[in-house]
């Protein structure tokens, strides 16, 4: 507690400056709120308008969407690419990151400078079409994975942190006839969990909020993430106003609106996000921290 | 060095490497396309040399191009105005006493930035829509406010402002954060100091803060000016729609459009081509005069 008498201008600024700043977590924190009770209200209730509290209690919403194979489906797509993706960077970045860290690595510096130009440019959107499309990776899920196995943004962050690692730690375990490989392995990677716990998370956010490839890359209905999907929806929405009937495995009709059904995919494709979002909080900063001093 | 000490090294970094290659490097030989006069199905080799010729119909009088281009401008420079806003959000993160509520302000309010714009879409649809938005809820059925109800998402008048709006909903929080991580990294034997001397918590904020956070903010300043026509093309391809086109419309979504769409792959090429160029040339600029007049530089 402040022992310090405040003067009645400091009063004042403190007590604004704590009701502007909760404004604004309201306005960021009440859409996401909102949604989701929205999502869980009795939809037809719901009409006459959701506020604080949701209006009647139904989880048809979230029962009807997993009754959809599409749903269900880009539901699968989406995780798929979060899961593989995720793993395949990391891989990539560690072994790349752990051979690149090596001072007597011939052409180190040429490797590692092409990877961080790759920040910079871009070929646009026309040209990474075609290429894609002449490397058969066009409708291919495959799409979704390769092009990110390595990014120069977590190579910097892993070979950093690797960098620091004491050398005598690999020297002895090398001393002890143990090859490249088994030294990553088993000495440097356990060394590396708190940077590859943040590349994992950043990318896993990264892999599940993506979209744009879908878009172009792979259009076919059999690679829509669950992002797109809400998107189609929404507009969908946005060009007729037309009511969801459909009847149920338990012989009742469930009625849905086109707003219900929109809150429930929105909030599903958010949940992860939310999910992970204390971890990340851990280690976001330590992220910016790095990404300062060598980017 | 023998070879063989390095060669398990290069087996772990050389096959990466042609990855990065192929998805980054590779891809820049379509850049031929806007020389060319392409059209799909064909390949390049047969396709007669077009010179400038897509670089000239960008400024035709009937190209969209001059419109699309305004809309960046114009779009980047809301934002740019906007950026001193998340240093006063972090500054007054920073001043709250309370370490708990300043915890759940810097929380909630860095949200947005980890969604997709197609969740934020979502969101202001949820809010802003005229059919069943939860603005003309209230203020149009429930408490009669308005005599009609608003339709803000296809209203052309609002557009610029909205985006920008939007920008702002989902990333101040978060660049409050990086500039909330260079006011911890400031000495605070310097605040201990300005206290002893009576100095207040605003003259504080003016005199020790700002100062101590301005290479952050010019460096941050300077790669938002290198990207004044890289706007981005998610948030402005899930907001667009008939209405708000003419408004709506930035140099990503118009390459998206024109090539994806209607097959114009030179003309679409000459257009991000462009883009590029003038980015890298305003980020070399920017960079320069920010050496010049303040001693900081990005590169």
């Amino acid at each position: 507690m402040q022992h310090i008498r405040l003067k009645p201008g400091e009063r004042a600024f403190d007590i604004a400056n704590v009701l502007v700043l909760g404004l604004f977590g309201l306005l960021t924190l009440y859409p996401f709120y909102y949604i989701f009770i929205y999502s869980i209200s009795d939809p037809m209730e719901a009409l006459r308008g959701v506020y604080l509290l949701p209006r009647g209690f139904s989880l048809d919403n979230y029962r009807q969407l997993f009754q959809e194979q599409n749903i269900v489906w880009a539901f699968f797509i989406s995780t798929s690419r979060t899961v593989l993706g995720t793993v395949a960077t990391l891989i990539g970045c560690t072994i790349f990151s752990y051979g690149i860290s090596k001072p007597f690595l011939p052409f180190r510096k040429l490797m590692y400078g092409t990877v961080i130009v790759t920040m910079y440019i871009s070929p646009g959107i026309i040209p990474l079409y075609l290429t894609m499309r002449e490397y058969g990776l066009y409708n291919n899920f495959l799409v979704y994975i390769l092009p990110s196995v390595v990014l120069a943004f977590y190579v910097i962050l892993i070979k950093t942190y690797m960098e620091d690692i004491p050398r005598e730690m690999e020297e002895s375990a090398m001393v002890d006839g143990s090859t490249a490989f088994q030294t990553l392995w088993k000495i440097i990677l356990p060394l590396c969990t708190p940077v590859l716990a943040t590349v994992a998370i950043f990318n896993a956010v990264n892999q599940w909020n993506t979209w744009v490839d879908n878009l172009y890359l792979a259009p076919t209905p059999g690679l829509q993430t669950l992002q797109l999907l809400l998107y189609a929806y929404v507009n969908q929405q946005n060009a007729a106003m037309s009511m969801v009937t459909s009847a149920s495995m338990s012989q009742h009709a469930i009625v849905l609106t086109p707003t219900s059904v929109q809150m429930t995919i929105t909030f599903v494709a958010t949940l992860p996000i939310l999910l992970v979002y204390p971890f990340m909080q851990r280690y976001f900063l330590k992220g910016i921290m790095l990404g300062a001093v060598k980017g | 060095m023998a070879r063989k000490q390095y060669y398990p090294y290069l087996i772990m970094t050389v096959p990466f490497f042609i990855l990065v290659v192929l998805f980054n490097y590779v891809p820049l030989w379509g850049w031929v396309l806007a020389f060319v006069d392409y059209s799909p199905g064909r390949s390049i080799a047969d396709s007669s040399f077009a010179g400038l010729k897509y670089f000239r119909q960008l400024f035709d009088s009937t190209s969209d191009f001059r419109l699309v281009l305004r809309n960046t401008l114009v779009l980047s420079f809301l934002q740019l105005l906007l950026t001193p806003l998340p240093v006063i959000l972090a500054i007054m993160i920073t001043n709250v006493r309370k370490r708990w509520y300043s915890r759940i302000v810097q929380t909630v309010t860095s949200f947005p930035h980890f969604t997709s714009w197609i969740i934020v879409y979502s969101v202001f649809f949820a809010f802003f829509s005229i059919d069943d938005g939860a603005l003309n809820k209230l203020l149009y059925s429930t408490l009669h406010w308005i005599d009609e109800p608003s339709n803000l998402l296809a209203d052309e008048r609002y557009s610029w402002w909205l985006m920008t709006f939007a920008t702002l909903w989902k990333t101040a929080g978060w660049t409050a954060i990086i500039y909330i991580a260079a006011i911890t990294g400031i000495d605070q034997e310097q605040y201990q100091a300005a206290e002893v001397d009576g100095a207040s918590r605003w003259q504080q904020a003016l005199h020790i803060t700002v100062p101590g956070i301005l290479p952050t903010f010019i460096i941050l300043l300077l790669i938002n000016i290198g990207n004044m026509l890289n706007i981005g093309f998610d948030q402005y391809y899930v907001f667009h729609n008939a209405l708000v086109h003419n408004r709506i419309e930035v140099i990503d979504t118009y390459t998206y459009r024109i090539g994806i769409t209607e097959l114009n792959f030179s003309y679409a090429t000459a257009a991000g081509i462009f883009k590029s160029f003038v980015s890298i040339t305003l980020l070399f600029a920017a960079n320069r005069f920010s050496r010049l007049a303040t001693g900081h530089s990005i590169m």
